[in-house]
């Protein structure tokens, strides 16, 4: 309300520059707002931060209650995002069990189901009932999602032994091949 | 509700009061555990808290509008609560905890909230009353000012004596 | 070929515009007769441009009537089974077509505002015609380039896509059919809504045109304020009218019970219309003191660029909400413009700023003008509520990572206070009076409503209410409308004494002779109106939720309803439509059947619930059919609300328009003996 001053020159310097900073400090805001709305999920290519999954009982890496991502390097990992009340989802569930079990005496691969906005009791019966038991766990908070800026679900991101993103799957994947050729090559 | 009660309650420290607190409360206790073996609670109960909660899946629309598959599960997921004796704060705090912030209606962190535009409304009304101010001081000191503005007021006056006289003719 | 046509037009079109605005922004550093002669000539550019955006708009209208699907956005807003009138509405339904339709509304206020009598301020003309074709060369700019309606779908080696032009090596691809608008635009309401609200943001560009003219020219006194006074009221009765309708068609389709969620992008349309109504309040004081020169010009600034905000909220994706658009390339672009515009309108503002000195001074805290500041100071207070509560969950999410909501919680407990005030000024206000007024002079004018109103609390206190925020709001809402009717009738009897006319006589002129005023006075009795509806459904809305098996009856405030039938069938343009009867009760009484019904889209795969209403003056009952499965025999859910008084809402915004109408229809005659006695005044004082 500076601006009801009748003043008879011209604005005070500060009174400027204050204006000047405080539009320009909104307009950044909204300029990063625009950026985060802009960008797609995350790339390939990019290194993934670390993040924590904390797994649902009978769904744990040799019984702990949660992992970081970097406990995983060295290894593949693929991460699914998927909830029950996911339609899409449940056209993969059986080829993403199929291929964990194709990958998991290898000790070379890693599935994390990330279960988004899910209810942990509608989620269990969802995985029991595709037979599910790569290991799952909530996305607590939606950090995990939100770190990955991903636009839906099912989303999978593949990251290899260095822990680079190497590829996104938007929508389910259609048959084991489509994943296996995604994990094959990372393989070698 | 049973904790508004229970907290306007404490505000006042009369003894009978305090009394009648701990009665309300402990009867409260025993009716919620009731309550809880009794029956499951109705779709009004589970309404009253979901009109709080926001589901990320339909964003801006509050939970007991939202026709979603996964929204219908988190109505079932605090019918659940509510059956175990819940309280609405404490599964308003769940959600938030479990979904993120975004969950619960209203921002988590009132002061980060609320701080901003109260700081702001009163930086405003500071600015007015100050602008108020300058402007009636000169007219303490200046007792000719009236004199300069009553001018261009009969002017006016003279105008708009002229429009009218010029309306009245044309009627 | 037709797309293509249009194409062409809209490419047309918006180099007319760009001519029209560099030639008029040139005109100043030539001499008088050469910038004479370019301003003539962008003025007819700029009514050049109004045929144009119509033809291209025409043509946009009959491929959409016409099913041409091989046209990108005909494919995305329509579909054969739509009837005709939404195909039409489709328009602006879509990102694009909308974008061609705020370029249409544009380019016509502008031509108007062009065609006026401008004998008395040409100096304002080429800047008007430099600011309202810079606006629209950007709208047209977006609708060509970037969002362009008339992209067609070819075949090509690497798929199907929409393109300018016909790629190398392919053929036209005609989908079968389209996908379908928006079911939740499938209604009469959304004919009326967006209309209105681009109606309102549009012609509130024109003011500011004039604004940043005067600010060029150095014209400091209030002659842009008087020219666009009717622009502004107009734009404002849009707008709030867009408002009105946008809540009346969330009332009727999106099964909240409700009509406003706070939800981000109303927000986004409720801000200009804060700050416009704040700077229609303001420039009364410099019309009549001579004040706030400074303030008025900042208020129609804001006023521009936030309705160009709302615009790029909607439509760039920062936001999510029910109300968006698909993200798409253009919100870079819209930002750049609000960039531009806002930096450079408050850099010509912070220029001009010492010469736009007030003419006279403050007197007194209670006289009328010292009342406007405040009022002006909660409408800003509103506007800084509004656009935190949008700009939070942005900040919250950038630096601490975690998203937020900001739900009608926070608004309410920190506007409502704000509205209450508002209301207690918009009683007093017009009691005081312009220059000078003392407690004691307000007093006496106000103790008979004040003791009116103290009244009606009381008795709402014994019969209604015990709520204190209800009793408080109902209390102000009878201040002001006994203030407004009682200076009605004070009005109305002073004329009777000294005119010797009948009551009603004396009230229709006293209108007539301060149109302005008593126009004014009504808008208030509306406000006071809508208020009673906000309160009624806020504070004593009830809710019950319940499922019952056919014949079964549920009741919530006396009402009883009874689950008497439901049927699923497909409608006639292929929706599945699940509609249950249900019989209303009261006192044993049958007051008639109403029927609640979910409509589910095929073609959009989108589900809408639409509810029962029945309405009284008292209270709305309104019944939602919440689930039902054929399956199952475990019968239908249903939601009652019962809404008290919300019909008070949707009456008062019609006392609204005639307020408005009141104080805005032009007045021919009286414009003319204006001019007619300035010219006088002027052959007068030459003659002298």
């Amino acid at each position: 309300m500076t601006e009801t001053t009748p003043s008879r020159r011209a604005v005070p310097l500060w009174a400027q520059i204050t204006i000047w900073i405080f539009l320009v400090g909104l307009l950044i805001i909204i300029a990063m707002g625009l950026n985060r709305a802009q960008q797609g999920t995350v790339q390939p290519g990019q290194q993934i931060a670390d993040f924590k999954l904390t797994f649902y009982d009978g769904y744990r890496i040799d019984e702990n209650a949660e992992i970081n991502l970097s406990d995983l390097r060295g290894k593949v990992v693929m991460i699914n995002f998927w909830a029950s009340w996911c339609k899409p989802c449940e056209q993969e569930a059986a080829d993403l069990q199929r291929a964990w079990e194709k990958y998991e005496p290898s000790g070379k691969v890693v599935f994390l189901g990330v279960d988004y906005v899910d209810t942990e009791t509608s989620a269990l019966v969802y995985l029991k009932k595709f037979g599910i038991t790569f290991p799952n766990g909530p996305d607590l908070a939606t950090k995990i999602s939100q770190y990955f800026r991903i636009r839906g679900v099912p989303e999978t991101y593949f990251i290899d032994q260095q822990g680079v993103l190497r590829y996104v799957q938007i929508g389910p994947f259609v048959n084991l091949e489509q994943i296996e050729a995604q994990i094959d090559p990372l393989l070698k | 509700m049973n904790r508004k009660t229970a907290t306007t309650k404490q505000t006042t420290t009369h003894p009978l009061l305090w009394a009648l607190l701990f009665t309300t409360v402990f009867s409260l206790a025993i009716y919620s555990i009731v309550f809880a073996q009794g029956s499951t609670p109705t779709d009004d109960e589970v309404n009253q808290i979901a009109k709080k909660l926001y589901c990320p899946v339909c964003e801006n629309i509050p939970l007991d509008a939202c026709p979603t598959e996964a929204c219908r599960q988190w109505r079932d997921q605090i019918r659940e609560m509510l059956s175990q004796g819940k309280t609405e704060a404490e599964i308003i705090d769940y959600f938030a905890a479990t979904y993120g912030e975004r969950a619960a209606s209203d921002p988590r962190d009132k002061v980060k909230a609320y701080l901003v535009p109260i700081v702001a409304i009163l930086l405003g009304a500071a600015g007015l009353v100050s602008a108020l101010r300058k402007w009636r001081k000169p007219q303490a000191a200046r007792p000719t000012a009236p004199a300069n503005e009553a001018q261009p007021l009969a002017q006016m006056d003279d105008y708009v004596a002229r429009i009218e006289e010029e309306l009245r003719n044309r009627e | 070929m037709i797309a293509h046509f249009g194409f062409g037009i809209l490419l047309i079109a918006f180099f007319v515009t760009l001519y029209a605005t560099l030639t008029s922004a040139l005109s100043k550093r030539e001499a008088p007769q050469r910038a004479a002669s370019m301003v003539e000539s962008a003025r007819r550019a700029m009514l050049l441009t109004f045929p144009l955006i119509t033809l291209a708009s025409a043509l946009l209208i009959y491929l959409l009537v016409n099913n041409h699907f091989e046209v990108q956005f005909v494919y995305q807003v329509t579909s054969r089974s739509m009837p005709t009138y939404l195909k039409v509405t489709a328009w602006w339904g879509g990102q694009a077509g909308s974008l061609l339709f705020w370029s249409w509304l544009m380019s016509a206020f502008a031509s108007l505002a062009t065609l006026r009598n401008w004998e008395r301020d040409r100096e304002f003309l080429p800047w008007v015609i430099l600011v309202s074709c810079f606006t629209l060369a950007f709208f047209l700019g977006m609708t060509a380039f970037f969002e362009n309606p008339f992209k067609m779908f070819y075949q090509t080696s690497d798929g199907v896509g929409a393109y300018f032009f016909q790629p190398a090596n392919s053929m036209l691809f005609t989908p079968e059919d389209g996908r379908g608008l928006n079911p939740l635009l499938r209604h009469p309401g959304m004919v009326a809504h967006p209309p209105l609200l681009y109606l309102g943001f549009v012609s509130f560009v024109i003011p500011f045109a004039f604004a940043i003219a005067a600010l060029i020219t150095g014209r400091t006194d209030d002659r842009w304020i008087r020219i666009t006074r009717r622009w502004a009221l107009w734009a404002w009765l849009f707008l709030t009218f867009g408002l009105v309708f946008g809540g009346r068609w969330a009332y009727d389709v999106l099964g909240w019970g409700g009509y406003w969620g706070w939800d981000p992008v109303e927000i986004a349309a409720f801000m200009p219309w804060l700050t416009g109504t704040a700077f229609l309040h303001s420039v009364m004081i410099q019309e009549k003191r001579g004040m706030l020169k400074h303030w008025n010009m900042l208020l129609i600034i804001l006023t521009y660029d936030l309705v160009i905000f709302g615009t790029f909220l909607t439509r760039s994706g920062v936001l999510s909400s029910v109300h968006a658009f698909a993200q798409s390339a253009i919100g870079p672009l819209f930002f750049g413009y609000i960039i531009v515009t806002f930096v450079a309108s408050v850099a010509l503002l912070l220029h001009r700023w010492g010469s736009l000195k007030a003419e006279t001074e403050m007197k007194s805290l209670l006289s009328r003008e010292a009342l406007f500041l405040f009022n002006n100071l909660l409408f800003m207070s509103v506007l800084v509520v509004c656009f935190w509560g949008v700009i939070y969950p942005l900040t919250s999410e950038l630096f601490t990572g975690s998203k937020v909501t900001v739900g009608p919680p926070f608004y309410e407990r920190a506007t409502g206070p704000l509205f209450a005030a508002l209301l207690f000024l918009m009683g007093i206000a017009p009691l005081s009076a312009w220059g000078h007024s003392t407690l004691k002079t307000l007093g006496r004018a106000l103790w008979k409503p004040a003791v009116v109103a103290v009244a009606i609390t009381l008795a709402l206190y014994a019969f209604y209410t015990r709520n204190a925020y209800a009793l408080t709001g109902f209390f102000l809402v009878a201040f002001v409308v006994s203030i407004t009717v009682y200076e009605y009738w004070r009005g109305a009897r002073a004329r009777q004494k000294s005119k010797h006319e009948n009551f009603l006589a004396a009230l229709s002129n006293l209108t007539k002779r301060d149109r302005r005023r008593y126009g004014g006075y009504l808008v208030h009795l509306s406000i006071a109106l809508m208020a009673i509806g906000i309160l009624g459904i806020e504070l004593f809305q009830i809710e019950t939720q319940g499922t019952l098996e056919i014949n079964q009856r549920m009741n919530l405030g006396g009402y009883d309803m009874q689950y008497q039938d439901i049927a699923r069938f497909t409608g006639p343009d292929g929706r599945e439509v699940t509609r249950a009867v249900v019989g209303i009760y009261q006192n044993g009484q049958f007051l008639g059947n109403l029927h609640p019904r979910i409509d589910y889209y095929w073609d959009a795969q989108q589900a809408m619930t639409i509810p029962g209403q029945r309405a009284t003056m008292k209270d709305d009952l309104y019944i939602l059919l919440v689930n039902w499965e054929p399956a199952s025999a475990s019968g239908a859910t249903f939601k009652i609300y019962v809404n008290p008084l919300v019909n008070w809402l949707w009456m008062g915004s019609l006392l609204f328009l005639v307020g408005i109408a009141i104080a805005a229809w032009p007045e021919k005659d009286r414009e003319r003996a204006i001019v007619k006695a300035s010219r006088q005044i002027h052959e007068v004082g030459a003659a002298k």
